[in-house]
């Protein structure tokens, strides 16, 4: 291995690692806020990439159809759930939000697919299109669980995962897709070539990195989120809704996902069920921080990166064993720190 | 007989039928749902009693397989020596998993195990001596004795004879002394290690006995294949074996071949109609599961089983029988203090919860530990019983230092404690759990638990534990789940499960609090009768009327200090006391 090679493989792992950080980052974000370990999140992932390529094959994505059938269902549930609390009044308002804005977007997305808006447009759509599927995804599934144990939210994650990968096969088809550069130009740094589409993708993954470092370290807001996770009715008795903290939580996630789906689009073809392998790396990431520290799980998302660029070049068909197997050597360093032994809730 | 064993029998029956009249299309089916069923016997230990989960099952099953496929192609060896080795490697595989994550919170191992399992998939994938992404043929069949179990049929009856086993023995091991331990690590560890339970260890036995059963059942498949690719051991595979334990049950072991065949069955199935209905191929089966799980836990987390047991006839607990007594611990024969707290100091941070306290406590003495909230009553309390580690000072208890101990080394010594806040399990009868306040003083381990060579030792224990719910006046609730009694009986069974430990003394953490007047003259009334048959009681307690009357001494605390010591009477009247607790007399 030569010092350009070395320069590629090195490049090409901090823009993966930039994309998983940003994973982690969602991850750790619903984990501390929801302690959900959010399995799912690949599938978002998936679904990002694969509704750009919808849009710039301009027809509607299969996003639209899941947005609104997942609007319909959480809209059911609200009903069912305001006329057992008897608070029928109430029901307008929860439908405008639960089904009304979602089904706007839909609408949206359906509308604006087929008449080439450009590529921005087309970014934000895809965006606010995967988004919503947040909040909602978290209404269905997660929200009548909210008071049950880690293990068991894990295991409806594990069981969102398997619905939403097939519904993901339903809705967008077995075909691969890729998106086309952002930006194709490159420049020479002190003698290394580096490609601006990789400068994208880590200058905004370091910007929303930093953004939500300082949102949920520093505002006051930030850690009466994270204070929900700890105990949700000493949160309530303050003013802060856990329904509401984890709906906010997974429409942030959701964005985040979104974001990575459409910023490894133009990197790696991907299929419907792409997205669980990529959220594992994250995850791998993620379990670097402990599942609760920010910068140590971007760290450790780079990690990952360079590691997988790295073993791509030197042994390839082992590229997955290598970067799942690195797991063990973290847990162990973890199990080692942690200083007693831990009970579970 | 006895209606459940005829309805089990039944059950066998319809078994051994199968393969005679059924068509090979449902032989097929019955020996993969045995398979399955194998496989999800050791997460029902593992998840539903243990409260530990595994996604990465299907991998240790793979494990099993190409062990064997790769010995008997290879190498020519025979497959039942082939069966050991892939057991051995299982077992070094989870044991190491085991010690790294099972350590720390819950949610670690089943995110280990995800990694795991991928490692592993793209791992038989990728080697070439594995045969790569296109496996292994020619593996051989197995032969019993000279008998030949190439066909299908016969094969049938090796898979259920296996699964029956070890359905058999992991319903032994949950009636057994390390099975109440087992069942106490979901939601009772910090109590089960109050009485000498190890709860890492058995974690990790739990984990390594789902793991081999998950290799025996990967075994099989090769010899019944005689074919190995990667699929079936992938992550899809190890999360639907955790489906198949939740829709089952997850809690019984019945539900394990509930879930097993339900989810068989349901994918045949849905693999059939589905493609047709929606006019494509792919595996949308996916889909159903994942909403059924979520409806599932979000309706009837319990799964199957519980619904189908209602139906079935119940067994009527028979009474009892007497056995022997289990040996008595020796008794200290100076009559120096029993525990003698010197010093003793606890700080967290720059806060003193507990400041050079010093008293003493003769055998055969009911002392009250009483005090203002915030006074380091309860500190105290978890100073003696190990749940927190001296500062500086000592505790010394029949003149060994226990200040620094664990728990269960305390328990081992003669310790037995009770719990400010009830710790029970509840699903459990008053007999379980009392039960295990004899943890330390049976013999039997899982093994001969799983083989039901504890017979003995455990009617010993049982009888040993009814005969501590008799003494409390509790016998008439004794096959009761412990949920279902009252708050001041509750506290009654933590004093018999306490009492089963044969302790040299024991600790009571506010027994009064949250009882009834009736309930506290009955309490009073059940240790005064303890300390005479020579028992040695410290209680923390705040009820100043009910420690008056009740202790031959007070210690009274306030501010982590020692404020006054002496009779009742006297503390009663002793200015200083009545300042701390009246704010001035």
């Amino acid at each position: 291995m030569d010092l350009s090679i070395a320069a590629l493989l090195t490049q090409d792992g901090i823009t993966n690692g930039a994309i998983y950080a940003l994973l982690a980052l969602a991850l750790v974000l619903v984990f501390t806020v929801t302690r959900i370990i959010w399995v799912p999140a690949g599938e978002f992932v998936a679904y990002g990439t694969l509704t750009l390529a919808g849009l710039q094959l301009g027809k509607p994505p299969g996003t639209v159809g899941l947005l609104a059938g997942m609007a319909l269902l959480a809209g059911a549930m609200e009903i069912h759930d305001c006329l057992r609390r008897g608070e029928a009044s109430r029901i307008p308002r929860q439908l405008l939000v639960w089904t009304g804005v979602p089904l706007a977007v839909a609408a949206l997305v359906w509308w604006v697919a087929p008449r080439d808006p450009g590529l921005a447009l087309q970014v934000m759509l895809t965006l606010a299109a995967v988004t919503a599927l947040g909040p909602l995804l978290y209404r269905i599934a997660y929200q009548p669980l909210a008071e049950a144990s880690v293990l068991v939210l894990l295991i409806v994650s594990v069981a969102v995962h398997f619905a939403l990968t097939g519904l993901g096969l339903w809705f967008f088809g077995a075909e691969g897709s890729r998106t086309p550069a952002f930006v194709s130009a490159s420049f020479s740094l002190g003698g290394i070539n580096v490609n601006a589409q990789s400068l994208l993708v880590v200058v905004t993954s370091v910007v929303l990195i930093a953004v939500l470092y300082l949102f949920f370290g520093r505002t006051l807001y930030g850690k009466s989120l994270r204070a929900t996770a700890v105990n949700r009715i000493g949160a309530r008795l303050v003013g802060v809704s856990p329904n509401f903290a984890g709906a906010l939580t997974f429409t942030l996630g959701a964005f985040l996902c979104a974001f990575c789906g459409v910023l490894i689009g133009p990197i790696t073809t991907v299929y419907y069920d792409s997205g669980f392998l990529v959220s594992l790396k994250g995850f791998v990431g993620a379990i670097i921080g402990g599942l609760v520290s920010y910068p140590l799980a971007a760290a450790g998302a780079l990690l990952v990166g360079l590691l997988e660029s790295f073993s791509s070049f030197w042994a390839s068909a082992f590229k997955e064993v290598i970067v799942f197997t690195l797991i063990i050597p973290v847990l162990l360093w973890r199990s080692l720190t942690t200083r007693h032994h831990e009970e579970d809730e | 007989m006895n209606s459940p064993r005829l309805a089990f029998l039944g059950f066998v029956a319809l078994l051994a039928l199968l393969p005679v009249v059924a068509p090979p299309f449902w032989v097929t089916l019955g020996n993969y749902i045995g398979l399955y069923s194998i496989v999800t016997l050791g997460l029902v230990l593992l998840t539903g009693v243990a409260g530990q989960t595994s996604f990465g099952q299907a991998a240790f099953v793979g494990l099993g397989a190409y062990a064997s496929a790769w010995l008997t192609t290879r190498y020519g060896t025979s497959p039942w020596l082939a069966l050991f080795v892939g057991l051995a490697l299982t077992l070094v595989v989870a044991l190491a998993l085991g010690f790294i994550t099972l350590r720390m919170k819950g949610h670690y191992l089943p995110l280990a195990t995800i990694a795991w399992g991928i490692s592993l998939y793209f791992l038989f994938g990728n080697l070439e001596f594995l045969g790569g992404h296109t496996g292994m043929t020619g593996i051989p069949s197995l032969t019993i004795f000279g008998f030949d179990l190439r066909d299908e049929r016969r094969y049938f009856y090796l898979i259920w004879v296996i699964a029956l086993a070890a359905l058999w023995a992991t319903n032994n091991l949950l009636d057994s002394r390390p099975g109440r331990a087992i069942r106490a690590l979901k939601g009772g560890l910090e109590m089960a290690e109050a009485f000498g339970v190890d709860g890492a260890r058995l974690k990790i036995v739990a984990f390594v006995y789902a793991a081999l059963l998950a290799c025996v059942s990967g075994w099989l498949y090769a010899h019944l294949q005689r074919f190995v690719n990667p699929t079936p051991f992938g992550i899809n595979q190890g999360i639907e074996y955790l489906f198949m334990a939740v829709v089952g049950g997850a809690g019984s072991v019945w539900g394990a071949v509930v879930g097993a065949t339900l989810i068989t069955l349901l994918k045949e199935m849905l693999q059939d109609t589905l493609p047709r209905i929606l006019g494509r191929t792919g595996n949308f089966e996916m889909v159903v599961f994942g909403v059924l799980m979520v409806l599932l836990l979000q309706f009837a987390r319990d799964g199957l089983w519980p619904w189908i047991a209602r139906l079935l006839p119940r067994r009527t607990p028979a009474p009892v029988p007497d056995a022997p007594p289990l040996p008595p611990r020796e008794r200290p024969s100076a009559t120096g203090a029993l525990l003698d707290v010197r010093k003793a100091r606890k700080q967290f941070g720059g806060l003193v919860a507990v400041n050079d306290l010093s008293f003493g406590l003769a055998q055969g003495e009911i002392l009250g530990l009483i005090g203002p909230n915030g006074a380091g009553k309860s500190t105290t309390f978890s100073l003696i019983s190990g749940a927190l580690a001296l500062t500086s000072g000592e505790i010394l208890f029949c003149g060994a230092p226990i200040g620094r101990r664990q728990p269960y080394e305390i328990a081992a010594l003669g310790i037995g404690r009770t719990f400010q806040h009830v710790k029970l399990l509840p699903q459990m009868t008053v007999l379980d759990n009392v039960a295990l306040g004899a943890y330390l003083r049976g013999r039997s381990g899982i093994v001969r638990a799983a083989l039901r060579l504890d017979r003995a030792d455990e009617a010993r224990t049982r009888a040993e534990a009814a005969r501590a719910i008799a003494r409390v006046g509790l016998a008439a609730h004794t096959f009761e789940p412990a949920g279902s009694l009252a708050l001041g009986q509750q506290r009654i069974v933590e004093i018999a499960r306490a009492l089963a430990s044969d302790p040299l003394l024991l600790l009571l953490d506010e027994p009064a609090a949250g009882l009834r007047h009736q309930e506290k003259l009955a309490l009073a009334a059940l240790l005064r009768a303890l300390k005479h048959d020579g028992m040695t009681i410290l209680l923390v307690e705040h009820d100043m009327d009910f420690v008056m009357g009740l202790t031959d001494r007070l210690v009274v605390m306030d501010f982590g200090e020692m404020l006054a010591e002496g009779k009742p009477a006297d503390i009663r009247r002793d200015p200083v006391v009545l300042e701390a607790y009246l704010g001035g007399a």
